[in-house]
């Protein structure tokens, strides 16, 4: 029933992926995130797929999970996608009622897709290679620094992992009371949105107390071990870079590095001369236009008339006479 | 109202690399009126066979028929079902939602879409039958015991009038005499209406007393369907899959090895009693 909800599970099986250090998966997926944000082509996009299909075939996980995780945040993707379209000025292609699409809009909303996409599948596959326990450890170390600034790092990981941690026991616990519930006659499916929110409570008010009631218990248990907080506390398995870890920093860079670079290929391909020539006319239409707006109506219409048939070349003499 | 399962089977997590084979090829009859005791250690699967009964779970394969339709029809009206069969989960006080106890047993015959007044009169009758005190029924169900939410819990699929009532393990976690008084209460139910009850448990000194037919479940199979006297004759085979036969069947064994002509198929205390009772006169008279 609620067992399609991936995003911030862990999925077991061995792989070269699951062994990485946590700070580099960490890295790795801040890295891909920012790469992400950084393409302007086709290109870029292109190459960062390639990598996280690769990194997802390492990983072992079947894509099925990652789609599954994306169900998600359908509805937000597509809210992204309706105001980038219809909300970004520029030239317009199509309008709806008072709306237009503009080509602008359709460019940043697709684009946009994208980037959510591989996001959301990015970062799931951190989550889905990384215990919870192990992803907090890893943010404890690598945002040791903060606590000169007074941050409680340690604190702050590990109310994190508890938070993770509870996920799937109260998505368990969410399940079974669902289904006694559903054993009473509750009907979570049917009626309009009120309807459906009514039918909630039957659900939440059991799921609170039962997570109070863990909240204590755990709260209780911490004590009665005496957890004190962070200070002076050592881990039963430190982390300790390996050379693998090593190995998958520089394939990350890399990979950053790579795929900006693709995505530049196309402003640093070299014009062909026809190209060139093509860009030099319209600069000169530009100018000239400027040039001719301040000389009236009758005047640009020639003008325009007279570069469509001649050309350039007879509309620089032109330019020239009436410079003179 | 008979429950016909037929090869039925489940396996959770499909897709994963954890599948687990919960139910393994399991066919059952359960017919009108009796009282079966479902036994199995943890894990074995006793509450994922339930929860099939009453539609909350689908069978990976397999088709189970209620009154000889399929439940797993199209047309099949699963809520009909689960009015017809109470299922009654583990720790079921854990599913108290509403300000006090009446109207949380109200939830169920609501849910039927009866009327107001025949809510009520249900709602009532259940609590009724659990037995528990008028003074409680306006109370939060979080101010009461243990043992009386239970009760509550209880009351809540009672109310449904069910034919079938499935209980996963009624007595879990309730101290010695809670237990006895929740079973008692049971046995008297079942007495009075005439309805089928599956009680699941782990423990057979709970079962072995009041039912008529004990299915003894491991690793996702029936192991055996018996009777109980049959079933506790296998004691030794029991002990192997982490269960034990009731501490009767070992002493009237140990009582048989020691020279004492019993007849050790004695399942309850009292039968027990009357046996050693019945066997000691018979030596006096001898002497």
């Amino acid at each position: 029933m609620l067992r399609d909800i991936t995003l911030g599970q862990y999925y077991q099986t061995e792989s070269v992926i699951h062994r990485l250090d946590p700070r580099v998966k960490l890295a790795g997926t801040v890295i891909f995130i920012i790469s992400l944000f950084c393409f302007h082509h086709v290109w870029g996009y292109l190459c960062a797929a390639l990598f996280l299909f690769a990194v997802v075939k390492l990983s072992k996980v079947p894509f099925k999970f990652m789609i599954k995780g994306m169900r998600s945040i359908l509805f937000l993707l597509l809210i992204t996608v309706v105001f980038n379209l219809f909300l970004t000025p520029g030239e317009t292609v199509l309008t709806i009622w008072k709306l237009h699409i503009t080509k602008e809009g359709i460019r940043i909303a697709v684009f946009m897709v994208i980037r959510l996409t591989m996001l959301i599948i990015g970062s799931s596959l951190m989550t889905l290679t990384t215990t919870p326990n192990n992803l907090t450890d890893g943010m404890e170390k690598a945002m040791r620094p903060l606590r000169l600034f007074r941050l409680p790092v340690h604190e702050i990981a590990m109310i994190m992992s508890i938070a993770l941690r509870f996920i799937p026991i109260l998505m368990e616990e969410t399940d079974k009371i669902m289904k006694a519930q559903i054993a009473r006659g509750a009907d979570f499916e049917s009626g309009n949105i009120f309807k459906k929110a009514k039918a909630m409570v039957p659900l939440l008010v059991p799921l609170f107390i039962s997570a109070f009631r863990r909240a204590n218990d755990l709260a209780m248990a911490m004590e009665a071990r005496c957890y004190r907080g962070g200070e002076g506390r050592t881990k039963m398995k430190p982390l300790i870079y390996k050379r693998r870890d090593v190995a998958a920093y520089l394939l990350l860079f890399a990979f950053l590095a790579g795929s900006i670079a693709v995505d530049r290929i196309p402003n640093m391909i070299v014009k062909t001369p026809a190209e060139e020539q093509a860009v030099r006319t319209e600069r000169v239409l530009t100018e000239t236009c400027a040039e001719f707006d301040g000389l009236g109506v009758e005047a640009h219409a020639e003008f325009c008339a007279l570069y469509k048939t001649t050309g350039e070349k007879r509309i620089e003499t032109l330019y020239a006479d009436r410079r003179i | 109202m008979s429950i016909i399962l037929d090869h039925v089977s489940h396996v959770y997590g499909d897709d994963t690399t954890l599948a687990v084979k919960a139910l393994d090829d399991i066919s059952l009859v359960i017919p009108d009126g009796q009282f079966i005791g479902l036994i199995g250690h943890t894990g074995s699967g006793k509450s994922t066979l339930v929860q099939h009964l009453n539609g909350l779970l689908c069978a990976t394969s397999g088709s189970i028929y209620f009154d000889g339709q399929d439940i797993d029809d199209e047309d099949f009206n699963k809520k009909e079902l689960r009015s017809k069969v109470g299922l009654v989960f583990q720790y079921p006080e854990h599913q108290l939602f509403e300000v006090d106890v009446f109207s949380d047993v109200c939830f169920g015959p609501k849910n039927l879409g009866l009327s107001k007044k025949e809510t009520e009169l249900r709602a009532y009758e259940a609590l009724k039958k659990v037995g528990l005190p008028d003074e409680c029924f306006y109370q939060s169900p979080f101010d009461l015991s243990g043992g009386q939410k239970r009760r509550v819990a209880i009351a809540g699929v009672l109310a449904m009038k069910p034919q079938v009532l499935i209980l996963d393990e009624p007595t879990a976690g309730l101290d010695p005499k809670g237990r006895e008084e929740i079973l008692g209460q049971i046995c008297k139910l079942k007495e009075e209406s005439n309805i089928t009850v599956i009680l699941v448990s782990h423990s057979m000194e709970d079962v072995a007393e009041y039912v008529e037919r004990i299915l003894v479940m491991n690793q996702g199979r029936i192991m055996y369907d018996d009777v109980p006297k049959e079933v506790f004759k296998h004691y030794k085979e029991l002990e192997e899959v982490g269960l034990a036969a009731p501490q009767v069947t070992y002493i009237m064994h140990n009582l048989k090895k020691a020279g004492l002509r019993v007849d050790e198929n004695a399942t309850t205390i009292k039968e027990a009693a009357r046996e050693v009772y019945r066997v000691l006169t018979e030596r006096t008279r001898t002497l």
